[in-house]
This record gives C-alpha cells, sequence and structure tokens, in this order.
C-alpha cells in the first residue's frame, strides 16, 4: 500500500489500574489500515481485541483504564491528543461502531428509526423529514424487509439478525469512514452470520469505507478480511495479508489456533495450557510457555521485534526463529506439525547465538509459580 | 447389533400460550414437535440446529427434565414416560447433564469437591471418605489433580470447569451424558481438549452421550451420528460421515453451506440463507423449511430458475401473510419526487414492489408473468388479500401442501410405514424385560380389538393395531416385521426387539419432498 493509510496504529499500550495490579491489556500494538480495507483482528478472549478496538475511540472507562503510550494516527490525526469532546464529535461521525449484541446498542423505549434519525441529527444539520428520508433509506440498504413500515418499530419487534441490521444501519447514518465491528456475528446463528457478514462486505464496497473486524472466528476472518492482525495477550504475534497467514502462519500461536478449530475432519489439536497471567506476563514471547518451538531466547527479555517473513514487509511475525540469519524451518516443520524435540534444540543454538535478548527478568521465579498454579492442561494429561 | 440404550419415539414438548385471568389458551409454542432418535450405547449422537429449533428442549423433555407432551422415552428397556417419582430418580442416577456455561453451573460457595460429590450424596452415599476417593480419582480421569478438590471454581479456568462439570455429571457412573453446548463457551484453543476429553471418557466408560451444539464443525469432530433439527422437527438424520459428504435436506446443505470455513479462498462460496426462523407458535404449513429453503419445489407448468421461483413464492408468502402495506410502498415509490403519496404512478408502485421481492420485471414464463402481473394490480389497488389468493392460486407448490416425513433413504419404505415400524419398535422395546405372560398379556391388551372370533390375537391383528401394512414395501423389513411379530406372539418380546434394531438400527433419514 503505498497511500497514506486510513489508521494508523503504533506502539498502543493500554492498561487498566485493577486491585491485582496493573493489566496491560494491550501492549505495544502496531497496525495500519488501509482506506477501503477490512483488517480483522484475531485473537482468544483476553488477547486485548476488543480493547484494542475501543481505544482507538477511547470508549474505554478511564479510570480505571488508561491509554499509556502509541499513536492512533486517523487521517492525519493523533487521536491521543485529541480533547475529549473532539473525540465525542469523531466518534459516530467517521468513526462507528458495531458491537457484539444489538439488543445492547439499542434503546428499547424508542423506535428504531428515531435512534438512527437521532443519529443522523447529532452530526448533521438536517432537517427532520430529511433524516427520515435517509434512515429508511439506510434500512432498506441494511436488507430490512418494508422499511417504511418497520421504521416505527421498536427494537424488540425485530429478530436478533434484523437488529443487529439496524445497529448498522445506525453505525452508517454518518457515512464513517471506519467502522469498528466487534464480534458483529458471534451472538447470531450461522444462517444469520452469512447474511451478516455479506451485508458488511456489500456495504463497505458502497460506502467506500474501512472496516476493523474484531472477532474469534477465524472462519470469519477467512470470509471477510483483506489483512489480518494476530493477537495474543496484549501483543500482536503476527500480522500480514489473509491469503499469507491462512496459507503461510508463520508464528506459531497463528499456527496452532489453525490447527485446533474442530470440524475440519482430520482431528482438532489444542493448544496446551492457558493465557498466562495478565498482571504478571511472562517474560519474552508471550507465548512461549505454550509454544513447542520455544528456545532459551524466546524466555528472555521482551516480546521479539517485527521481523519480516521471507522478507515481505507486509507479512511480519515476533517470533525469534524469523531473525535474519534464524531458521524459521523450525516453527514451519516442513509441513509435519509434530515439532520433534530435536530439531528445536539443534536451532536454539542459533536463537542464543543472535544476542538480542534483553536483560533476564529479576521474577522469574514468581512467574513459574503463577503459571505452575495455572496448570498447563496438557501435562497434566502426560501425567495422567 | 444390541438395541439402542435410548429410544425417543414421537417426543413433543408445547407451551401453551394463555390470555386473560382464565389463562385460556390461545395458542402453543411447539417447540418440539414429533421428534425421533436413537442412541446407542458407546455412541454419540449430535443433534444440532439454529437456535430456537427445540433441541435442547428437545434433550431436557427426553430427560424428563421438563414433562413431554406426548411421545414415548424408552430407556434400557423401561418406559421413562410412565415412571414415578422414584424410579425417576433412580432413571437420572443413570443419565446425567452437562451444560454449556460452566460458570453458572457450580456454586461460587461451594470446592469443587462438594459440587463433584454433590449428585452421590443426593443418590445416598454418606461415607465421606469414600466420597473423596471417588471424587478424587475423576478429578484425575479428566485431567485435573485430586489435590483441586478443595479449591473452589473461581480459580479453575473455563476449560477446567468444563472438566469438572464432566467429573460431576461422572461421578454417579451413567449411562446417558446429554452434553448442551458443551464447548460454545469456550475458546478455540481449549474446545479442542474438551471434545477430546468427552471422546476419550466415551470409550472409558462406554457412555451413550447426546451433543447438542450449533456447531457444525463440533458435531463433526465428536459426533458419531447426527440429527439436524428445524423449528421442533428433525429434517435429516445421517452418520457424520454422510452428513458431510452427501448431505441430503436442502436445510442441512444450507447449514453447512453457511459455516465460514478458514480458507479466504473459499471465501463468498457459502450460499447464503434468506430470512429468519419462522415462529414456532405458528410454523408454517406444509415443510417448515419452505419459507426459507432455496431449493423450494417449482410447479411443473412454468419454466422459471430456483431464484426466480423463490423470489415469487416469497411475494406470494407475505402477500399472504398480510405483510404488504401498500402506503409503505407508495411512500418508498414516492419519496424522491414529492409527498403526495395518493398520486404515484401504479407502474412505480408495482416496481418498488418487484425490487423489494427480487421479482425481476418480466418474468420469462408469460403465464406466471401474467399471475404476478395481475397481483401486483390488486396490491395497488389496495386488495392484498385478492392479490394473494391470485398467487396461492397460480403458484402453488407441494412444500407448502404437504408436510414431508422421515424417510428412510435406502429402504423403499413409505412414510407412514416407516412411522408405523417405529412406533411398534419402540412399543415392543419396553417389553424387553417382561416374562412371557406379561408380554402375552400387553399384546392381547393393546391388540385385542383385532382378535379374531376366539379371542385369540395373532399376526394379522397385531400389524392390524400398529398399522403395519401386509406386506411392507420393502422386502427385508417385511421380513424382520413378520419375524418380530411372531418372536412377539411368542411372547419374546426381547429377540422381537432385536428383529427390529437390527434390521432398522440407526437409518439415514431425510424429510424432503425432493427425491
Amino acid at each position: 500500500m503505498s497511500a497514506e493509510p486510513l489508521l494508523s496504529i503504533r506502539d498502543l499500550r493500554t492498561v487498566f489500574h485493577t486491585d491485582d495490579g496493573l493489566v496491560r491489556a494491550v501492549d505495544g500494538v502496531s497496525f495500519d489500515i488501509g482506506r477501503g480495507e477490512t483488517v480483522c483482528i484475531v485473537g482468544e478472549s483476553g488477547s486485548g481485541k476488543t480493547v484494542t478496538g475501543e481505544s482507538i475511540t477511547r470508549l474505554i472507562r478511564t479510570p480505571p483504564g488508561e491509554i499509556a503510550a502509541g499513536e492512533i494516527v486517523f487521517d492525519g490525526q493523533d487521536l491521543t491528543a485529541l480533547s475529549d469532546e473532539a473525540l465525542r464529535a469523531l466518534r459516530g461521525d467517521r468513526i462507528a461502531h458495531v458491537f457484539q449484541n444489538p439488543q445492547g446498542a439499542l434503546n428499547p423505549v424508542y423506535t428504531v428509526g428515531w435512534q438512527i434519525v437521532e443519529a443522523i441529527r447529532l452530526h448533521e444539520d438536517v432537517s427532520k423529514g430529511a433524516a427520515r428520508d435517509r434512515a429508511v433509506d439506510l434500512l432498506d440498504r441494511v436488507g430490512i424487509p418494508e422499511a417504511t413500515r418497520r421504521f416505527d418499530d421498536y427494537p424488540h419487534e425485530f429478530s436478533g439478525g434484523m437488529k443487529q441490521r439496524v445497529s448498522i444501519a445506525m453505525a452508517l447514518a454518518t457515512n464513517p469512514d471506519l467502522l469498528i465491528a466487534d464480534e458483529p456475528t458471534t451472538a447470531l446463528d450461522v444462517t444469520i452470520q452469512n447474511q451478516i457478514l455479506s451485508l458488511l462486505d456489500d456495504l463497505q464496497t458502497e460506502f467506500d469505507m474501512s472496516v476493523l473486524l474484531i472477532t474469534h472466528d477465524l472462519g470469519v476472518v477467512a470470509e471477510v478480511a483483506d489483512r489480518v492482525v494476530v493477537m495474543y495477550a496484549g501483543k500482536v504475534m503476527e500480522r500480514g495479508g489473509v491469503f499469507d497467514v491462512f496459507e503461510q502462519p508463520s508464528h506459531p500461536y497463528t499456527r496452532a489456533l489453525l490447527d485446533c478449530l474442530p470440524g475440519r475432519g482430520d482431528g482438532a489439536a489444542s493448544i496446551g495450557g492457558r493465557l498466562p497471567s495478565s498482571t504478571d506476563p511472562p517474560a519474552g514471547c508471550r507465548f512461549h510457555p505454550r509454544c513447542e518451538h520455544a528456545v532459551d531466547a524466546c524466555r528472555e527479555g521482551e516480546q521479539p521485534p517485527d521481523y519480516a517473513v521471507d522478507g515481505d514487509d507486509d507479512h511480519v511475525v515476533s517470533c525469534v526463529h524469523y531473525e535474519p540469519g534464524g531458521d524459521p524451518s523450525v516453527v514451519r516443520g516442513g509441513g509435519d506439525d509434530a515439532g520433534s524435540g530435536d530439531a528445536v534444540d539443534d536451532d536454539g543454538g542459533d536463537g542464543r547465538g543472535s544476542g538480542a535478548v534483553g536483560t533476564p527478568p529479576a521474577d522469574r521465579t514468581l512467574r513459574a509459580e503463577s503459571l505452575g498454579d495455572d496448570g498447563s492442561d496438557a501435562d497434566r494429561e502426560d501425567r495422567a | 447389533m444390541t438395541r439402542p440404550l435410548l429410544d425417543i419415539e414421537g417426543l413433543t414438548k408445547h407451551y401453551p400460550i394463555t390470555e386473560g385471568v382464565l389463562r385460556n389458551e390461545v395458542g402453543r409454542v411447539r417447540a418440539v414437535d414429533g421428534v425421533s432418535f436413537t442412541v446407542d450405547r458407546g455412541e454419540t449422537l449430535g443433534l444440532v440446529g439454529e437456535s430456537g429449533c427445540g433441541k435442547s428442549t428437545a434433550a431436557t423433555a427426553a430427560l424428563r427434565l421438563e414433562e413431554p407432551t406426548d411421545g414415548r422415552i424408552v430407556f434400557d428397556g423401561a418406559d421413562v414416560t410412565a415412571f414415578g417419582d422414584a424410579e425417576l430418580k433412580r432413571f437420572r442416577r443413570r443419565a446425567q447433564m452437562v451444560f454449556q456455561d460452566p460458570t453458572s453451573s457450580f456454586d461460587p460457595r461451594m470446592s469443587i469437591g462438594e459440587s463433584v460429590a454433590e449428585p452421590l450424596r443426593v443418590h445416598g452415599m454418606r461415607d465421606r471418605a469414600k466420597r473423596r476417593r471417588i471424587v478424587g480419582d475423576l478429578l484425575e480421569r479428566v485431567g485435573l489433580d485430586a489435590a483441586d478438590m478443595d479449591r473452589y471454581p473461581h480459580e479453575f479456568s473455563g476449560g477446567q470447569k468444563q472438566r469438572i462439570g464432566l467429573a460431576r455429571a461422572l461421578v454417579i457412573n451413567p449411562d446417558l451424558i446429554v452434553a448442551d453446548e458443551p464447548v460454545s463457551a469456550l475458546d478455540v484453543s481449549v474446545q479442542a481438549d474438551i471434545l477430546d476429553l468427552i471422546d476419550r471418557l466415551q470409550s472409558a466408560f462406554g457412555l451413550a452421550i447426546l451433543v447438542i451444539s450449533h456447531d457444525m464443525g463440533v458435531v463433526r469432530e465428536v459426533c458419531d451420528r447426527v440429527a439436524v433439527m428445524y423449528l421442533g422437527e428433525i429434517v435429516e438424520t445421517a452418520s457424520t460421515e454422510e452428513l458431510f459428504e452427501d448431505p441430503k435436506h436442502p436445510y442441512t446443505r444450507a447449514l453447512l453451506a453457511s459455516t465460514p470455513v478458514a480458507d479466504p479462498r473459499q471465501r463468498g462460496q457459502g450460499a447464503s440463507l434468506s430470512g429468519d426462523v419462522p415462529s414456532p407458535s405458528d410454523p408454517p404449513p406444509g415443510c417448515r423449511f419452505h419459507t426459507r429453503c432455496p431449493e423450494v419445489i417449482p410447479d411443473e407448468s412454468y419454466d422459471l430458475d430456483d431464484a426466480t421461483w423463490r423470489a415469487v413464492l416469497n411475494l406470494r408468502l407475505r402477500a399472504e401473510s398480510a405483510g404488504i402495506d401498500v402506503a409503505a410502498v407508495r411512500e418508498y415509490a414516492a419519496a424522491d419526487d414529492d409527498d403526495d403519496t395518493t398520486a404515484v404512478d401504479p407502474a412505480a408502485v408495482r416496481a418498488a414492489i418487484r425490487e423489494e421481492f427480487d421479482v425481476p420485471a418480466e418474468l420469462p414464463d408469460p403465464d406466471a408473468e401474467a399471475a404476478v402481473a395481475a397481483a401486483l394490480d390488486r396490491i395497488v389497488d389496495g386488495d392484498v388479500e385478492a392479490a394473494a389468493d391470485r398467487l396461492g392460486e397460480a403458484f402453488p407448490t407441494v412444500c407448502r401442501r404437504e408436510r414431508p416425513e422421515l424417510v428412510p433413504t435406502d429402504t423403499d419404505l413409505a412414510a407412514a410405514e416407516w412411522r408405523a415400524i417405529k412406533g411398534f419398535r419402540v412399543w415392543v422395546a419396553t417389553l424387553v424385560d417382561e416374562s412371557a405372560e406379561t408380554v402375552t398379556g400387553r399384546v392381547r391388551e393393546r391388540c385385542g380389538e383385532g382378535a379374531d372370533r376366539e379371542g385369540e390375537v395373532d399376526r394379522l391383528a397385531v400389524r392390524a393395531a400398529f398399522r403395519l401394512p401386509e406386506p411392507l414395501s420393502d422386502s427385508a423389513a417385511e421380513r424382520a416385521v413378520g419375524a418380530a411379530v411372531d418372536a412377539l406372539l411368542a411372547g419374546r418380546a426381547g429377540d422381537a426387539a432385536d428383529e427390529l434394531y437390527d434390521a432398522f438400527g440407526p437409518l439415514r433419514e431425510s424429510a424432503c419432498h425432493l427425491g
């Protein structure tokens, strides 16, 4: 992409001050969204994907939340430097949100038409009649049958899928440049999910907008994404074009995530263990306690920097095996994921030799304890 | 092949809709409407469908957690529908449930050891040390530590809690487990673990498992057989492999096509299913899926493709449900011009309606076009009812006219015959543990009406009582039913049941007018 991206996030850090300590929900996340592009953030619960989306328009509750560092440049403007008031004008106007639960996004005591009209008139100085015409048009475009008649219906008179269509219509009311959709189809049945996804796709072309879609479902990602950001424990593990990520998954986490999808007929393999503690994440690569390819270099210092995969700057991965001079075939395993321990050990030498590791963490025993406490399921099954 | 552990026949659960102080019944929600399936020992049956299709209700009704409105439930040779309180309690010891949300299914103030041991206590095991021993052993079998039993639910992750849920279900050594969406609340990375655990527990304990899920992927992963439900009915049953390789029912096909595949090269290939699931309080007549079915059977007299037929039918169905608001369409057609909606050009209104329903401006078939044009004229005149009549006359479909029933796809049996055989079989299954005298007595009771002059119940009387025509259209079926009737008359109900279950084990069935 040569043109300036619409949204550019650099080293975003969003933290929450909790009783248990500082939770680094988003910890140094960077990615771009080009104009007219669909970017998907994918990750498990607790990966920080939702907080990333909410940080963009500062929807996170402050306190306890806080955007501690980083830049969010939207169309040449740094949103982190914007006043609350300026941000409020932007939110719902040029950047719109669609949430997982359409029930919660609609006010039950107003008709859906009125709510869309309100959204339009909040950001634009138009007459009620004109706003109404546009609202009917929007309802029609999101596929509500007989939009004129349904205009005066209340949210409870719509099914879940129809409600999500209404909330999409509301988000589109001001012709946004960026639509942030957080798990927009997770609460819906698959047949309805399919309708909503193809609707989003059509609307994106029609309105020429960018979409940031946040989901845990790799099937949804494969269906709509242009580019993919894979998150784990607040960090970006891998990011790249959708074909690159699905056909050449490079980070061990991405590979594991793809392998654990049930129902492809070839047996699903789970990722052993569980998400690391949010207040006390492991040093080095956040994924190393669950990674079968982890070497010493993975366990120390900071999350590895982004390395280009096969020299492609648009496909980067945060894994020590990809550093210049490293051997990525360890992770890729020549098509066989069995990943023998020998191969890992052999290449561990390479990883160590690079000297790209930071200071060793002071609290490693503590970490080990808390992780042991978390209890890796895989380990336990081995014992049993 | 042995007899199945669970045989459900014609299970129905209706919820009355009442009105006023007298609670007059004004309608009923047909949550489950005549569902039949069997689960063998060591088998996993998946019940799959969209939300609101009645899959969970079917399961709770099968365990009599909710009283079924109708139907027969035979569990290991006993008629569960006839159970009294004591028998029901014994039955529940043998049939356990695992729920979707592992967090809300545990009391946060009880240690998990207490939670897991509770069923033991309820069912009368007073020895605390023994309870702890059993619980500890079981926790280890589900991949946790025995020492975990003194910890509390909040100390465990969702996946671990679901393991504990499984341990609690297994603690009283049940024969059947009903797992309602066992992994939908979990992250994909732990789903595979739990599914694998279910698989291993099944082989270790020889369990029969009924898995309820909306996720085709999950079903494919753990189930041996699958029953697909839509709006309270089973539309197709098949072995998992057959179902995914060669789905017979259009709904199954649509469900599979809608499931997103994690392969960006295959995007956009899932055919979208239009519309929402109709309300189970007023299910469509005929095939319940016909209002959304992309393969709805066109009338032979027209030359229209599937999509156009679907569009015309949508127009017809909407007109019939009085869902076309002419004033609104007028307003829509006029929106660009002026506010005087009465003066809108009728042609514009007609065009707007065609556009709304994706009906082409001119249908390729002249007869069809004439009918649609006439109907649109009536709509423009404000007489939607007349339009509905016209459309209903002109565009009939067998899918709306006749209700398809489950038919075994690999036999020559007709739907009525298959229904009769299943009814007969489930009745015989309740007698398998009875003595020959009791069996003969029950047969006499049930089939007495058709007895001959000497009061003797013979083959013909039994067949008449169960509406089993002689001969059946399928020769193998005829042989099995003939042998079963003979065995039954000889008082050998067990042999009769074996004959029937051997011949009609888990057959592949589909309920569709196509083919």
